[in-house]
């Protein structure tokens, strides 16, 4: 069974349609992805499961229960953790600060064993762990969020373009670890502009035009797919 | 050649500014009385008026680190804190001749219902007056504020009629309690320090540690980040205009004691100085906001005692623009904001 169910979401900035009825599902245990250019809405796609930007019309359903309209605090008390696009770090505070609060909403007491978790992932952040955010270089800031998400014990990881702006030897570092979080167990459903990465990670994949989706496959089929080549893999 | 002229400029030229005052008119006391006296205790006397502007000023900049408006309500919501804590302890029957143990319990209930009224005051006019124009252009809840602010002024009026009301005197605060190398201690002072020290460390180490503080710090920085912690940001929003309005609710009855006169336009005159205040220190920054409020009683204080009260005003806000020209952000604030 599918643990996230996106049908036919249309969701809206003020009076401007960005998503004109997406579907796709998430199952346990998968890394699937979304690719699309600019503009074609994959994260108001994630905005949307998060309960930022929620949709008017249509469901989210996550492990059964519809989640379309509920407040992102309680979508994140559901499991459901984001690491945005452009990374929002808390600049100003540290990094151990920053994993702390991913981990905000946490009573348990395995919150400092998760952090080591992290750090084991990325021990870049264990060097860097009284530094500002805000001082750190745009991979380690990626670096910080994808783990202030992991923070949060994340039934499923969402993850908004973790390639941006990073030198091509730190993403393919990003990539091992994300492939990693996986194999530990965390479903992923990852939004990417560079196709190439997020296809050789992923087992599934959509294709988002202009909010739509405009093509549904498995990641090895859409990397044969010509028209997934010439518009989205440079060939 | 000239970068350096100017780095020594922004950085000395800011305490050089800060110290003109004292400095001339420490001279001037030695010259005519052979010690530091007088000074001293205009220094000590705008430290404790400046400890109730810093309580104000503590409200302006908590609300502004976390959504970027001017509550110019605020000060209003103080001068309701004055009215409500001398309406209250006429209330509950403290006067000139009630004992030391009753007056200090008394004045303790006192505290804590100006403090839950304004707290809860400044919670009400954020859902009524901000919340609903959160997506609205930034001048729509400016507007808003300048409305509150004017409304809670005609409450005030109709409250305690146009002009300044004297109360009683509870706390006989111009008694001077003892003397220190020269520097006389009133009652007035001590109640000034004994409110505004807890109460900002109380605060400070709210914000730093407590998860709700943690929460306030997270907001303020990124607020769409904060939602996708987990953060509720209505609930820590609301929680910020408590805190403010308990603040100034606090700094309202430590006002009425201080003064012994109150009026509806107290909290528009206090109101503007804590802002100044808050500009003054960094506007965000807590610890920026208690330090202006230092200053601007100290500057208050010896233009007051040393050239006139009628130049206060003038005096103040000439600080204000030379501080600012020399640091744009404030004293404390941060050089920049990050983006988003
Ligand atoms: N805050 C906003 N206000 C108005 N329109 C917006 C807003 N954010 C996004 N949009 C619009 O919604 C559409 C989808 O945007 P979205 O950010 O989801 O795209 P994306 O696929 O993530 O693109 P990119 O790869 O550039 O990040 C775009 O047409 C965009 O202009
Ligand atoms: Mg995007």
């Amino acid at each position: 069974m599918a643990i996230l169910e996106v049908r036919d979401i249309h969701t809206y900035y003020g009076n401007i349609q960005a998503l004109k009825g997406v579907t796709l599902e998430v199952e346990e245990g998968e890394i699937v992805t979304l690719i699309g250019s600019n503009g074609a809405g994959k994260s108001t796609t994630l905005r949307s499961i998060s309960g930022l930007t929620p949709p008017r019309e249509g469901s989210i359903v996550f492990r059964g229960q519809d989640i379309a309209f509920m407040p992102p605090q309680e979508i994140v008390r559901l499991g459901i953790l984001q690491s945005p696009e452009g990374r929002h770090c808390f600049q100003r505070m540290t990094v151990r600060e920053n994993l702390e609060l991913g981990a905000y909403l946490r009573r348990d007491r395995q919150v400092a064993e998760d952090m080591e978790r992290v750090f084991d992932l990325f021990p870049r952040l264990k060097e860097r762990e009284r530094q500002k955010a805000g001082t750190m270089s745009g991979g380690e800031q990626q670096m910080l969020a994808i783990g202030r998400a992991l923070m949060g014990r994340p039934r499923l990881l969402l993850l908004d373009e973790p390639s941006m702006g990073i030198a091509p030897i730190l993403v393919e570092r990003i990539y091992e670890t994300i492939a990693e979080i996986n194999r530990q167990g965390t479903t992923i459903l990852l939004v990417e502009q560079n196709a190439n990465y997020a296809l050789g990670v992923s087992h599934r994949g959509y294709v988002l035009e202009t909010g739509t989706v405009a093509l549904a496959d498995a990641s090895d089929r859409l990397r044969e797919n010509p028209d997934v080549q010439r518009a989205y893999l440079g060939a | 050649m000239g970068a350096t002229v100017q780095e020594l400029l922004s950085k000395y030229g800011l305490i050089a500014l800060l110290l003109v005052l004292p400095v001339v008119y420490g001279i001037q006391d030695l010259r005519d009385d052979g010690n530091l006296a007088g000074i001293a205790n205009n220094l000590f006397d705008g430290l404790s008026n400046g400890a109730i502007i810093a309580l104000i000023a503590v409200g302006y900049t908590l609300v502004y680190g976390i959504i970027e408006l001017i509550n110019f309500a605020h000060g209003e919501v103080f001068m309701i804190g004055s009215f409500t804590a001398v309406a209250f302890w006429g209330l509950i029957g403290l006067g000139l001749g009630s004992s030391v143990i009753g007056l200090v319990l008394g004045l303790l209930l006192t505290l804590l219902v100006a403090m839950a009224t304004c707290g809860g005051m400044n919670v009400m006019i954020e859902r009524v007056a901000y919340r609903p124009l959160r997506g609205a252009p930034k001048l729509a809840p400016l507007i808003t504020a300048v409305g509150m602010s004017f409304i809670l002024q005609n409450v005030g009026l109709l409250w305690l009629g146009g002009s300044p009301k004297s109360v009683d005197d509870l706390i006989r605060a111009q008694d001077d309690l003892f003397t220190v190398i020269g520097i006389n201690v009133s009652r007035a002072d001590l109640l000034a320090f004994a409110v505004t020290v807890p109460l900002v460390v109380l605060l400070t180490l709210f914000v730093t540690r407590a998860r709700l503080g943690k929460a306030m710090r997270a907001t303020a920085q990124d607020p769409e980040a904060a939602r996708l912690m987990g953060i509720n940001v209505d609930t820590t929003i609301s929680l910020t205009f408590l805190i403010g309005g308990m603040m100034a609710g606090a700094a309202g009855l430590t006002y009425a004691l201080y003064q012994t006169t109150i009026w509806f336009f107290q909290g528009f005159q206090a109101g503007l100085l804590a802002f100044t205040a808050a500009v003054m220190g960094g506007i965000g920054n807590l610890r920026g906001a208690v330090l202006g409020g230092l200053i601007i009683g100290c500057i208050q204080q010896i233009s007051d005692n040393r050239i006139s009260p009628s130049w206060t005003p003038a005096i103040v806000f000439a600080y204000l623009i030379l501080i600012m020209v020399f640091r744009p952000q404030g004293l404390l604030g941060e050089e920049t904001r990050e983006a988003g």
